[in-house]
């Protein structure tokens, strides 16, 4: 156990060592570029340089990733041009927006997808098989932005049940319950399609394991064979699939936050990124790769929790 | 009611749905098992025996469906039960044993609990009274200390030990019928005579009928009464093990009998007779007997004609074939060791040999190869193959003979000690560094027919490109190359352009030696070339690389677990244990007191198809140690049943030599051996 | 000596055999119609195919060509079957002349990310030791870094352009691919046909190309229709995002991220790109499923 936390620490580090790196030097690629940000169009190349001086910009990539290292380290990440605040908070702000929107997804996606693959995985090829594997496949292969919108002129503009927007700010009637519901229905559609046809592939497979058998001819009632014998089994191989949704859940939902304006993480990096507001890019990025390594670790935990086999 | 059958076939007929349309797997099936009877049925692979046990247990599948006829279970019609009879009647009155025991236990789940589930479904009781029961049954399968073994997970046990768990399992409900299907195959010799005798025991303990499915018919005369012999889905012939042992009257029972090679059987002496021909798909069934095709006794006109019945034969009660020539045929007899050729020469001209050869594995462990463990995979190997003529490497799983094939070929390279071949060390050359010449002189059959052949790759391809790649001038005409070496191997030229899914799998081993054959190699490496295949086909191949041998004068080393066919085809025996070769010497003597206490051991439990042979048995306790663990005294010290005390644990073993260039490595004297022994292998032409 | 030898090598087959080769080529293909799914994805796949090659010939209007008068009542009418965007250009044709960019891009990626992948991960596979660890380490790291970020980070610091969105797809997606074929060939490397091709003395390239690859191929076709799919998918996220393929020219994703702040009154501007869009996904996803089928049944 100690040493699979070391080893999952040691990759931990070097992984953020790597990309912190990786980003820090792409961000500022082009030395003139933050002074010439800070400073605005109209400044003169003069300026720019002096500033890039004062700034220290001008030293080696080498020496000035050690010293936001330092920083970083010392729970400094610096200070966001676009949002006027210590990057610390913007990003706590938004880390907390988006890990509420991920947090209720996520609740909704495990016991959705469970169900559906395991439905579906019981009997291959049977009819309920055939309308689960569509409706995964097709759910899996809209965009985001593409469900977002049909389920937005269905529910928003035909039928005026539920906001277009989710801004987290009670207002025009919406309460905030009422806006986390098109954001939350159309990741949970799109990224359980996935997570479903994951399960029901290994569904299958696990069913035609001889102790399935076994377990059958031992006289047990087909339920108690699918709960006590398949359902474990089915699971030991898309569990580190399933947490690594979190990933996507915390870092990859620009797109539906961009849809409905939703104030979180991933719209934050967008307008970061788009803004080269390079501070935040870089500290959101470390934060990115912190979660997805940390859901990485979380999955093979839970990988060795179902799997006496690899315990040993 | 003592006269009702306990399960009946009555006119079965099973279909499976395929994109082909119905394939009928059984087209008409009858026959009985009465309580307490143990009815073997035997047949290779596709003659549908797994079918018809799944068939008791309705568990064909979507695709399987039973097209005609009733099968019945204590005078009740399976097909009629609702779900919730047919789950009573489902491991409390017919339990199932199959084969690959790891496979059948739920890996998730420990032993313990999968056991406490039967009792638990079928009678209600509660989990203390469960428990109690499965430590009972745990110990009447032999377990030692069942508690532990409740709390463990399948991956914990040894293969004897999970199979004695899944016997338990059926068991431990007290069913009336024990359907097993294969239940030895795959584990090692002393292991299967371990779970066989285990299940006679428990037979005439619990009075439990048994229907046993095998293909081995050595494994059935151990356990059963009565045998069915089963070809293309059909029972050709059935009777008492006596009956069909000694007086088999279908034709293709007599060629499943001349094709099994038994100790005692000797390429020179007794050559095996294979079956000609090959399993025709189901597909294309003729009118009349399904055997007729590949019946050396067929007469067209009455066996294409009309279905044969399976008719009761005068004056053998019980025994029933189905064959219209049944009683014209003569008699039959086993072919027994018999002719004047003499040995050949004693070892003269060694060809390739190894000195204290030796391989050690580290298993890297951890992430900066910290806490690596060593294995040693071989442990001074002396061994010698004379040309000409064949080295057989025998022992079961784990013992070093895979790797010893892997060092000889270069696969793997030794670590310590020698190999010579003509003379020259190859030991620490890897095949990348072998040159084209050796290369050309050594090559190798493999195990598996499947992996065998690079699915991608026409038969010609596979067999051209080694002809360019071994041969020192390129021939000009590749594809007569590749025409001749099929010749070579009775394959028709035509094969050429297939893959090899369109072969079956003796061809498939065939056109594998023509590619070893491609650079006409003085050596030729085969690890189990025969163990994946059929006993009718592997009677062919083994009969072809005997053939090979004599017309090219190649020599052969043979890597098996299969002390029968070693001893037909070998002419020296090296018998491994844990890396180690503990006996070595010319098959004759090898297989005659005195013997190492392992090959004894191995001897006495290999399934003899005879019923009027009964050894006293000698059972190993325990499971073969790690070959990981520092090793001071003899390998098999854990395990020998001849044991002397702490100078077996703690001093190597001296190699004590016998006339003839024979080898055993045993603190006990030979002598003395020779008289604690019994011979066990039929006695050879020698004594006759 | 080499040279003809490996000319010989090539030519070992007589013509018949390539021809039978075709046959089955062909026999295989024929087999697609055997699955429902595949046989409507194929048929999805084809009819996007056709708008994008007769793009010139279908547009009833320039792409980027504004009619103003029907900025008024923009709906679907006959001079504009699918009614025009908030600028008043006609939506049928933008929607013809969008299928081009998306349907050279993705397969493009897809060509790049499963040749690159399969080198590294037949190197990988094959030889493992230190390079199987740095490439795994490697692969890892890319793949535990959240795509859409790293888009973000690289498009807008270089700038988008259709071959830098080829560029970072390869990028990305050949680890996965690597990974799919290292697995494929730790596996494969066992098999004793690999052991009989290095005991007739085959280079490792060899071994490799001719001896590994092709048994990988089935799962890696399936693999390469799921890949098109997900990355016609991200072209599109990325021109949602406004920062795919640069402006005016029409691009699916893009004429969504214009319209669809127009959705309670104009919804048909968002609808109709998004309904491209999707169709296109769900024709290749629904290959790749029935090619599994198939796959499976052999």
């Amino acid at each position: 156990m100690a040493r699979f936390f070391a080893k999952h620490l040691a990759f931990l580090l070097l992984t953020l060592l790597v990309v912190s790196f990786l980003v820090f030097a792409l961000s500022e690629f082009s030395p003139g570029a933050v002074a010439r940000k800070e400073l605005g169009a109209y400044a003169t190349q003069e300026q720019v340089d002096l500033l890039t001086r004062q700034m220290g910009l001008d030293r080696p990539l080498p020496v000035r990733y050690a010293e936001y290292l330092g920083k970083a380290a010392a729970g400094d990440l610096g200070y966001s041009a676009r949002f006027k605040l210590p990057v610390k908070d913007v990003i706590g702000k938004h880390l907390g927006n988006t890990a509420l929107l991920a947090a209720l997804a996520f609740a909704c996606i495990v016991p959705l997808s469970m169900l559906l693959g395991i439905a579906a995985g019981m009997r291959e090829s049977s009819r309920l098989d055939r309308a689960i594997l569509l409706f995964s496949t097709v759910v899996a292969s809209i965009p985001e932005f593409a469900l977002g919108v049909f389920l937005a002129s269905v529910f928003v503009v035909w039928l005026g049940w539920l906001p277009g927007t989710a801004t987290l700010v009670a207002g025009g009637g919406w309460s905030v319950a009422t806006q986390l519901v098109l954001p939350v229905a159309v990741i949970v559609l799109f990224d359980s399609g996935y997570v479903i046809s994951m399960i029901r592939a290994s569904m299958i497979e696990v069913m035609q394991r001889p102790y399935i058998r076994t377990a059958v001819l031992k006289g047990m009632p087909l339920r108690d064979v699918i709960l006590r014998h398949a359902v474990r089994n089915a699971m030991i191989n898309p569990i580190t699939v399933i947490m690594l949704q979190i990933n996507y859940l915390i870092a990859g939902v620009v797109v539906v936050e961009t849809v409905f304006a939703y104030p979180g993480f991933g719209r934050m990096m967008l307008e970061a990124a788009l803004f080269k507001d390079i501070a935040l890019v870089e500290a959101g990025a470390l934060v990115a790769v912190f979660v997805a390594v940390a859901t990485n670790i979380l999955g093979d935990l839970a990988y060795m929790v179902l799997d006496p086999r690899i315990r040993a | 009611m003592t006269d009702a059958p306990l399960l009946e076939f009555r006119d079965v007929g099973i279909a499976y749905a395929t994109r082909a349309g119905e394939v009928p797997v059984i087209p008409a099936l009858s026959f009985r098992v009465s309580a307490g009877e143990a009815m073997g049925l035997v047949g290779e692979s596709g003659c549908g025996k797994s079918t018809v046990a799944l068939s008791i247990v309705r568990y064909l599948g979507r695709a399987g469906r039973l097209v005609r006829g009733r099968i019945l279970f204590e005078g009740r019609d399976l097909a009629t039960l609702d779900d919730e009879e047919l789950r009573a009647v489902r491991g409390r009155r017919i339990a199932m044993v199959y084969q690959d025991p790891m496979a059948s236990l739920n890996p998730v789940m420990t032993v313990g609990r999968q056991l406490m589930e039967v009792p638990m479904i079928h009678e209600g009781v509660g989990a203390a009274t469960a428990h109690a029961r499965a430590i009972e049954m745990l110990r009447e399968v032999n377990l030692s200390d069942p508690e532990a073994v409740m709390a463990r997970y399948p991956h914990q046990l040894s293969g004897g030990q999970q199979q004695r768990i899944v016997i338990a399992m059926a068991l431990i409900a007290e069913p009336a019928l024990l359907v097993m299907d294969e239940p030895t195959t795959g584990l090692d010799v002393t292991v299967e005579a371990a779970v066989l005798d285990l299940v006679r025991e428990l037979r005439r303990r619990r009075r439990t009928a048994i229907l046993f499915i095998s293909h081995n018919l050595g494994t059935v005369v151990r356990v059963c009464d009565r045998i069915g012999v089963m070809y293309r889905g059909e029972l050709v012939e059935e009777g008492s093990i006596r009956q069909i042992f000694t007086d088999p009257r279908h034709p293709y029972t007599r060629g499943l009998l001349d094709c099994l090679p038994v100790l005692g059987r000797d390429k020179r002496y007794a050559p095996l007779v294979p079956i000609p021909g090959q399993l025709e798909p189901a597909l294309s069934r003729p009118p009349g007997c399904g055997f007729a095709a590949r019946c050396i006794h067929v007469d067209r006109a009455r066996c294409t004609s009309a279905p044969i019945p399976l008719l009761p034969r005068d004056g053998a009660r019980g025994h029933r074939v189905a064959c219209v020539r049944a009683t014209e045929l003569a008699p039959w007899a086993r072919r027994r060791a018999e002719g004047t050729a003499a040995d050949a020469a004693v070892v003269s001209d060694p060809v390739i040999s190894t000195q204290r050869l030796g391989k050690v594995y580290h298993a890297r462990s951890g992430l900066f190869g910290a806490g690596r463990a060593a294995v040693r995979a071989l442990r001074d190997v002396d061994v010698v193959a004379v040309r000409g003529q064949t080295l057989a490497i025998v022992g079961e799983s784990g013992c070093g003979k895979s790797t010893l094939a892997k060092v000889l070929t270069g696969i793997e390279v030794a670590t310590d000690g020698h190999v010579t071949l003509d003379g020259a060390e190859i030991g620490r050359l890897g095949v990348d560094g072998r040159s084209r010449e050796l290369r050309r002189k050594l090559q190798m059959v493999f195990q598996n027919p499947d992996s065998t052949l690079n699915p991608s790759h026409t038969v010609g391809y596979a067999i051209s490109r080694a002809l360019r790649r071994l041969r020192d001038r390129a021939p000009a005409d590749p594809s007569a190359g590749v025409a001749r070496l099929l010749e070579v191997v009775k394959l028709a030229p035509q094969m050429a352009a297939r893959k090899p899914r369109q072969l079956s799998g003796g061809e498939k081993q065939r056109v594998a030696i023509a590619r070893a054959l491609a650079g006409d190699p003085d050596v030729i490496v085969a690890d189990e070339p025969v163990s994946a295949l059929d006993v009718s086909v592997q009677a062919t191949i083994v009969n072809l690389l005997a053939e090979l041998q004599a017309a090219r004068g190649t020599t052969l080393v043979f890597i098996s677990h299969d002390l029968a066919v070693v001893r037909y085809l070998a002419d020296h025996v090296a018998v491994m244990y844990l890396g180690a070769v503990v006996e070595f010497g010319r098959v004759a003597s090898v297989f005659a007191p005195p013997y190492h206490p392992y090959t004894e051991a191995l001897l006495s439990a290999v399934p003899v198809p005879d019923p009027d042979r009964q050894y006293a048995r000698i059972l190993l306790e325990g499971a073969v140690p790690r070959a990981s663990e520092r090793l001071r005294g003899c390998p098999f010290a854990t395990r020998c049943p001849r044991k002397l005390g702490a100078v077996c644990d703690d001093t190597p073993p001296p190699v004590q030599r016998l006339p003839g260039g024979h080898h055993i490595a045993c603190h006990i004297p030979t002598a003395e051996l020779e008289t604690l022994q019994t011979a066990l292998v039929e006695p050879s032409r020698e004594e006759r | 000596m080499t040279a003809p030898a490996t000319a010989e090598a090539l030519s070992v087959s007589p013509p018949a055999t390539s021809r039978r080769r075709a046959r089955d080529g062909w026999r295989r293909l024929a087999r697609v119609g055997e699955s429902t799914p595949a046989t409507v994805g194929v048929l999805i796949i084809l009819f996007w195919l056709a708008v994008a090659a007769l793009a010139p010939l279908l547009a009833p209007y320039p792409p980027n060509a504004t009619d103003l008068a029907a900025l008024a009542h923009p709906t679907p009418s006959r001079a504009h079957w699918l009614g025009t965007d908030h600028l008043g250009r006609d939506l049928l044709s933008r929607l013809a002349w969008g299928a081009r960019p998306v349907l050279v891009i993705a397969p493009l990626a897809v060509l790049g990310a499963t040749a690159l992948g399969c080198l590294l991960g037949l190197a990988a596979g094959y030889h493992r030791r230190w390079i199987d660890l740095v490439l795994t380490r490697a692969c890892d790291i890319v793949l535990s870094f959240p795509v859409i970020i790293l888009y973000m980070i690289i498009l807008t610091t270089f700038g988008s352009s259709a071959w830098n969105i080829v560029g970072v797809l390869t990028l990305t997606k050949a680890p996965i691919i690597a990974r799919i074929v290292r697995g494929m060939t730790l596996e494969l490397r066992e098999c004793e046909y690999v052991a009989a091709a290095k005991m007739r003395g085959e280079s490792a390239l060899y071994i490799m190309v001719v001896e590994i690859l092709p048994n990988a191929r089935g799962p890696l076709i399936v693999d390469m229709c799921l890949r098109t799919g997900y990355n016609i998918i991200i072209i599109g996220v990325l021109g949602f995002l406004g920062i795919g393929l640069p402006p005016p020219d029409p691009d699916w994703g893009g004429m969504v991220k214009d319209t669809y702040g127009m959705m309670s009154v104009w919804p048909h501007m968002a609808l109709v790109p998004c309904a491209a869009i999707s169709s296109l996904v769900i024709g290749f996803n629904l290959l790749a499923v029935g090619l599994r089928e198939l796959g499976l049944r052999d």
